[in-house]
């Protein structure tokens, strides 16, 4: 085996790819060409490291010198100083990672430091396109181990007795699910795998299938060898193009060297992995829906019973996981269920990967063990609000969950508190919103989400949510009255009652839970008119304040003369003529505009 | 689009496609796939063509079809602008931005410009929000925006 002295980790995640991480790993591999430096640098085209906020990022071992923002022009100064002479790059270094010109181990960052990685142990660290690298970090030894020592029904006992739960937002045990598709009776039966991750801001599903996709073929195969299936489907998003590439090349590697199709590890046990592409439908995400596309028909739910378990893909036994779930299964069985059950809460054991998005300075995916607050999150990890504005709240569950407000914050984050809460887990999305955010906007644009989605098989969900989101653009445009939100209420009470599947069960919940902690926003637009946070385009108006220079830059801007004002005096809006455009907000050098 | 997109080599290679996947349970969907990547659309004579091959009923392929957000009857432009409306770019003001490229290119969101050059889409969350909001051009990615970027951007496709 080649030694190298130093490690050059990129990150190809989607975050850092979208920002030219391919051609910084291409600007390096010719740097350390015209350095000779070849032989003794490896460049190691790695996962998502997380921090996308940093993104592309780049760290450089055995240092762990944590470099952030880079551009393709700084790749130059990190071979000759960093890689050839030894001398950190100190000013490239992602801010927290330096103190006082000392660089600072990655796991003592802020971000990093309250985070614990089981389903995203390695993102960031390995080749994901290299099945050498996985097994060297452990891969393939849990299927070894059950494959060769393991009875299947040991199997199921192990993921009952570690009381994992489907990470994918329900939160069912998932060791009950692996028992009821074992006991289950059919000729036939199939593992399949929900990467159909459409949630609006989370992305933890792709992360895992960009920077570890070995751990879902590793993981899905225990699964088939536990419940007697030899075929597995593995069904993505057809938006994740890096996610489909790895996976499949995943599934090839692991044929090749006989840890996937016939006779794995010379047991008689056959498995094999196919992955099936998504088109664009969000309700494909809940489990029946997703089965109907699998076997090419559209993707609209079947009642249960009867489950999945029982009656799946082509009416056969199927056990349904989330990528996350499937991702923690391989540590479990290496590890024992006592060592996952000692992370967590009560009833939510291990961890959870999170999607940080939205108002916040630390953009990212994090991994927190159960029962860590949310202000731990928002605060420590995400390192806070940007531009010194005010916490308003934070949206779990994305168009299935709710808005937990600033009173909240010090909830332990397990699935029956965010319940409890009038959200949910959901798959992960966490997006923060602050001042400027209104409630009664964002439940309004989840509804267009959901109306979007609804499938239309059962009357409730796509009538109903359609009512739903017609009283909400009524309301943001001003012409709401007090009727309509108790009318919101009721609908969205009765929606959540009689919907057929999990989409229009949870569809009402972004309205409920901002009814509920924001009321008083709602009834300012139905009886002041007005919208507090200055975002309804319709309530709110533009306006200069004292601090206005004169300097006539917005007055130039307008593009309908509603600006007036003499040199160097504080200007005024029009409000008659002005369209709301918000140019002149845009141009002011001074920051003297407002909207509200 | 005045090309023709409906000639005998596409047709040809659809028929390449249907034969290897004839066999294959559920292959409706990989097929549309594909199909979708030989003519950039699915019209209802690509449609035709797999329902006789594949013995499924026309009108149940054209429910799928229209089911599923990302086939196509009809041919998309030769730039496809994408405005992320996730909620991460959503509560950073991707609206405006996909506001004023509706307006720079006069098309409104799921058309074309009259000119058939643009398509515009409002797409659900591509998972880059560490960059949003977020556009993409075809293969090109553009974060961090705010509305006054559009104008340039644009000005390398019009």
């Amino acid at each position: 085996m080649e030694l190298f002295r130093s490690h050059v980790l990129v990150c190809a995640g989607t975050g850092c790819t979208s920002s030219a991480s391919l051609k910084i790993i291409e600007e390096f591999e010719k740097q350390l060409e015209e350095n000779n430096l070849e032989k003794e640098v490896k460049i190691v085209q790695t996962g998502c490291f997380g921090l996308c906020e940093a993104g592309p990022v780049v760290i450089v071992y055995p240092e762990g010198a944590f470099y952030s923002h880079i551009k393709v022009e700084d790749v130059k100064r990190i071979t000759e100083e960093h890689l050839l002479k030894g001398r950190v790059v100190t000013d490239l270094l992602y801010k927290d990672a330096v103190i006082e010109n000392q660089v600072r181990d990655i796991d003592e960052v802020d971000f990093y430091k309250k985070q614990k990685r089981i389903a995203l142990r390695n993102c960031g660290l390995i080749n994901p396109e290299d099945i050498e690298e996985y097994i060297a970090f452990d891969g393939y030894k849990a299927l070894a181990k059950v494959l060769t020592e393991m009875k299947p029904e040991e199997v199921i006992e192990i993921i009952k007795e570690s009381k994992l739960r489907g990470r994918g937002g329900g939160g069912f045990p998932a060791g009950l699910k692996w028992e009821f598709a074992a006991k289950a009776e059919g000729d036939e039966k199939y593992v399949a795998c929900n990467a159909d991750e459409g949630d609006p801001g989370a992305f933890m599903d792709r992360s895992v299938l960009e920077g570890d996709p070995h751990v879902i073929v590793e993981a899905m195969t225990i699964a088939g060898y536990a419940i007697g299936a030899n075929k597995g489907y593995v069904y993505i998003r057809a938006e994740y193009p890096i996610a489909v590439k790895r996976l499949q090349l995943a599934i090839d590697d692991a044929k090749r060297m006989g840890l996937l199709g016939e006779k794995i590890f010379n047991t008689g046990f056959d498995f094999d992995l196919e992955i099936r592409l998504g088109a664009g439908a969000f309700v494909c995400g809940e489990e029946t829906a997703l089965i109907n596309s699998i076997e090419g028909k559209r993707g609209m739910p079947r009642p249960r019973p009867p489950f999945p378990a029982n009656k799946g893909i082509w009416n056969k036994p199927t056990l349904l996981n989330n990528v996350e779930t499937y991702a923690n299964i391989p540590q479990i069985i290496l590890n024992g269920p006592e060592w996952f059950k000692s992370i967590g809460t009560e009833t939510s054991k291990g961890t959870k990967v999170f999607a940080l998005g939205g108002k916040i300075n630390n953009t990212g995916l994090v991994e927190i063990p159960m029962g860590t607050t949310l202000r731990e999150v928002i605060y420590e990890i995400g390192g806070g609000i940007p531009g010194g504005k005010e916490f308003k709240a934070v949206q779990t569950g994305g168009p299935s969950g709710g808005c937990i407000p600033a009173e909240h914050i010090d909830t332990p984050i397990d699935y029956d508190n965010l319940i409890e809460l009038g959200s949910m887990m959901g798959s992960g999305g966490m997006i923060v919103m602050d001042e400027d955010n209104c409630m009664v906007d964002i439940a309004r644009f989840f509804l267009d989400f959901t109306v979007d989605e609804s499938c239309g098989k059962c009357p409730p969900c796509r009538i109903g949510t359609k009512r739903m989101l017609e009283i909400l653009d009524k309301i943001t445009e001003g012409n709401g009255t007090m009727e309509d939100i108790d009318n919101l209420e009721r609908l969205a009470k009765n929606i959540k009652a009689a919907s057929l599947c999990g989409l229009g069960q949870t569809a009402p919940n972004p309205v409920l839970s901002t009814l509920q902690y924001f009321r008083e926003e709602y009834e300012a637009h139905v009886l002041e008119h007005r919208c507090p946070a200055g975002a309804c385009k319709a309530l709110s108006n533009y306006y200069i304040l004292e601090t206005c220079k004169g300097c006539g830059i917005c007055m130039k801007a307008c593009p309908v003369e509603a600006i007036s004002g003499e040199r160097k005096q504080v200007h005024v809006i029009d409000l008659d003529v002005c369209i709301k455009c918000g140019e002149c907000m845009a141009k002011c050098p001074f920051d003297a505009i407002v909207r509200r | 689009m005045a090309t023709n997109i409906l000639t005998v080599e596409n047709f040809q290679k659809l028929a390449k496609v249907i034969e290897e996947n004839k066999g294959r349970q559920g292959a409706l969907m990989p097929i549309l796939h594909e199909g979708q990547k030989i003519f950039g659309c699915l019209p209802i004579e690509v449609q035709k063509m797999i329902s006789e091959e594949l013995e499924i009923p026309l009108s149940e392929i054209y429910g799928v079809v229209t089911f599923y957000s990302q086939f196509s009857l009809e041919p998309k432009g030769e730039y496809v602008i994408s405005v992320c409306l996730g909620t991460a770019c959503y509560v950073k003001n991707a609206q405006p931005i996909l506001d004023k490229i509706s307006e720079v290119i006069e098309a409104k969101p799921g058309g074309n410009s009259p000119d058939g050059k643009f398509t515009l889409l409002a797409t659900r969350c591509i998972g880059a929000c560490g960059l949003a909001p977020v556009i993409t051009i075809n293969e090109d990615v553009y974060g961090r925006l705010v509305v006054d970027d559009i104008p340039k951007i644009m000005e390398k496709y019009l």
